[in-house]
């Protein structure tokens, strides 16, 4: 009997099903439980109920959300943070937790920390009381966000009830042009299928842009599935992504990790599976992007101009429009490059790796910043990586602060936030009203982009201001 | 949670798409316990004047009718509890963010999916008859608007049975209790790798 053609998705669902109901409804075994300092809630459920963590060895907690980004050594000042931080400590003890508090080496946000410490898996079920989950899915993994209520229940049963969501494949071919990276790439998915595009579907992302981008790459893009609505994003393993993976603390080891390999190379997408929507981009015709409203959708290139409400059709669609542009102090038809920014952060669970912060140096080298900004590594591994590479010098010699590991000014709740009114060239996933401050503006973009916005105080095409740089000189 | 059978209730139109959880629930509440009652921070930054959920004609509405998109974002499920804190059972749009509807169905807060054009026909007779009341009928699976036109919609069976016992479902999955074991322990014969062995210090 052959069987039929499976998808990466199927495959990694099909592994872990415990139980299906008539209904449709099925019980998935769940290999790794990320939680951070908002797991409280879960916490009090479990204990509320007399239950246990069925799989703690299985089950981690990453303090990130709430952690300060400067003078670790000194106490939280304010007490009802300060509290998120122990509480979380407390409860990972309690239960017998590996914690990653404030202080350990290996400390970061959960989705940079996971993968650098082998804790991410191809093949795996990951769950994380957090949206920003999908981003587990560039190795290869079904992994996606869930809420108190899921994450008690997977304390206490390391199952989740899911239906099966639908499929859809985005595939990019083509080469991205100069100075245009995966943050651009994801962006331009989003606007083109819109922020609720890929509602009820896992995203498979396939294509020759894709399998050439570096893991950190695959890790900013499937990080931003949730954007465009999708359940998770995932991206086949390869020879990329077992390189990465061989010889990280909590990674297999020597024959362990040939027979896993051998298992994951099992998993990518056969030929003729069939996903029930396929899209299709050309790398090509990618342009470094930048948000103008309230919504990653967005998302257009950085020479367009701010749209025209009036030349929308539908009076509700013109309306939220309208509703975006009053937020974020625009004028229809500005040139997007004329916009002056009021400050740059660079970091959060998108664009706070090695890779992000070496191209935002590149840019940033033998320039000074116009405006403040914050710099903020995803984990104290990439910290310590970046100083020994001398980036965080560029940063401090443009003007800009060199912060300690953690979520920051992406939701502000550590205290990093954008005045109100101020305008923010960002690296982070949402531009949502109030997301880095009440009344705070956000412009979505990569970290090259950030960095080129720091340099002249305005939204920037970072291409252009290379070939200055170069010309200059 | 409380079970959600029927309800008839004022409604009350939001003519915003893309809602996210950061505006029902901005950040900076999430580390309030639930005890200090969430209601009080739903739309915290929103609630400018105008805004149709302070105008005294929508006081009272249990109904919320929204447009496409509404809860996405964030996956806290704080959002979900300042509109129940707030005296919502109910949010009617074209689409909702999936962890959002998730959250909301443990928490008997009903999400009802319906046609984009039939949700902004709503949010119309909402807006010309200010604190008129729509029926929700679960079991039957119908909305009936002010106009009296029942609009059937699709539920999930699960989540609908859930919303109308008001179940927990930890209780209900250790039911499978044996099959859980089972599966654990052909797991690890079959991906011994999964279990992270001992750890050698830090990168």
């Amino acid at each position: 009997m052959t069987q039929q053609p499976r998808s990466l998705f199927e495959k990694v669902w099909d592994a872990h099903v415990v139980a299906t109901r008539p209904d449709g409804q099925s019980l998935l075994a769940i290999d790794r439980h990320f939680l951070h300092e908002g797991s409280f809630h879960a916490f009090g459920m479990i204990d509320h109920a007399g239950r246990k963590v069925r799989r703690p060895e299985l089950t981690f907690a990453v303090a990130d959300h709430y952690v300060p980004s400067h003078s670790r050594s000194k106490p939280i000042a304010d007490p009802e943070i300060a509290n998120m931080v122990t509480m979380l400590e407390a409860n990972a003890g309690r239960h017998g937790l590996r914690h990653f508090g404030l202080h350990d080496p290996a400390q970061g946000i959960v989705h940079v920390l996971a993968p650098e410490q082998g804790l991410t898996l191809p093949g795996l079920t990951i769950v994380c009381g957090d949206s920003h989950t999908s981003t587990h899915g560039a190795f290869g993994a079904l992994a996606f966000g869930i809420g108190a209520t899921e994450v008690s229940h997977v304390l206490a049963t390391q199952t989740l009830w899911q239906r099966r969501p639908k499929t859809m494949r985005v595939t990019v071919d083509g080469v991205l042009g100069p100075h245009v990276t995966a943050k651009d790439l994801i962006l331009a998915i989003i606007a083109a299928i819109g922020a609720d595009g890929a509602a009820g579907h896992v995203i498979e992302y396939a294509g020759s842009a894709i399998r050439a981008l570096s893991m950190e790459g695959r890790l900013t893009v499937c990080n931003m599935s949730i954007e465009a609505g999708a359940r998770a994003g995932m991206i086949a393993p390869d020879d990329t992504t077992f390189s990465w993976v061989e010889g990280r603390p909590y990674a297999p080891k020597g024959a362990l990790f040939d027979r896993a390999v051998e298992h994951w190379r099992s998993l990518p997408s056969d030929p003729g599976a069939v996903f029930d929507r396929e899209v299709t981009l050309d790398a090509a015709s990618i342009a470094p992007a930048v948000t103008w409203g309230t919504s990653p959708e967005t998302a257009v290139p950085v020479t367009a101009a701010v749209p025209d409400p009036g030349a929308e059709s539908d009076p509700v669609r013109a309306g939220q429009m309208r509703k975006m542009l009053d937020y974020m102090g625009l004028a229809p038809g500005t040139a997007l490059e004329d916009v002056v920014i009021d400050r740059v952060f660079i970091g959060s669970c998108t664009n706070a790796r090695l890779e992000d912060l070496r191209a935002a140096a590149a840019v940033l080298r033998g320039r000074r910043a116009v405006v403040p900004g914050l710099v903020v590594p995803g984990s104290v591994p990439v910290r310590r990586q970046a100083e020994a590479e001398g980036l965080d010098r560029v940063f401090i010699d443009a003007g800009l602060e060199w912060g300690e590991p953690g979520c920051s000014m992406c939701v502000g709740i550590n205290g990093d936030l954008v005045p109100a009114g101020e305008r923010c060239a960002s690296t982070t996933n949402r531009n949502f009203p109030g997301r880095q401050g009440p009344n705070a503006r956000t412009h979505l973009m990569s970290p090259a982009m950030a960095a080129a916005a720091a340099a002249t105080g305005r939204l920037t095409d970072v291409r252009k201001l290379d070939l200055r740089k170069l010309g200059a000189s | 949670m409380d079970p959600f059978v029927t309800l008839t209730a004022p409604a009350v139109p939001l003519d915003i798409a893309n809602i996210d959880t950061d505006q029902l629930l901005p950040a900076r509440f999430l580390k309030k316990p639930r005890s200090a009652g969430y209601g009080n921070f739903l739309f915290h930054d929103e609630r400018k004047p105008g805004f149709p959920l302070d105008d005294p004609a929508y006081a009272g509405a249990a109904v919320l009718v929204s447009d496409r998109n509404f809860g996405c974002g964030s996956s806290r499920e704080g959002a979900v509890y300042a509109l129940v804190d707030g005296g919502f059972r109910c949010v009617v749009a074209p689409s909702f963010g999936d962890i959002f509807a998730a959250n909301a169905a443990k928490n008997g807060l009903l999400t009802v999916t319906l046609p984009e054009d039939a949700v902004a026909a709503l949010r119309r007779q909402l807006q010309e008859a200010p604190g008129a009341a729509v029926t929700v009928d679960l079991p039957t699976q119908t909305l009936t608007g002010p106009d009296g036109r029942p609009l059937p919609f699709a539920i999930d069976p699960f989540k609908k049975e859930c919303l109308i016992e008001g179940l927990d479902d930890v209780a209900l999955t250790l039911r499978h209790q044996d099959a859980i074991d089972l599966f654990d322990r052909r797991d690890a014969e079959r991906r011994p790798w999964v279990v992270p062995g001992v750890v050698p210090g830090v990168v």
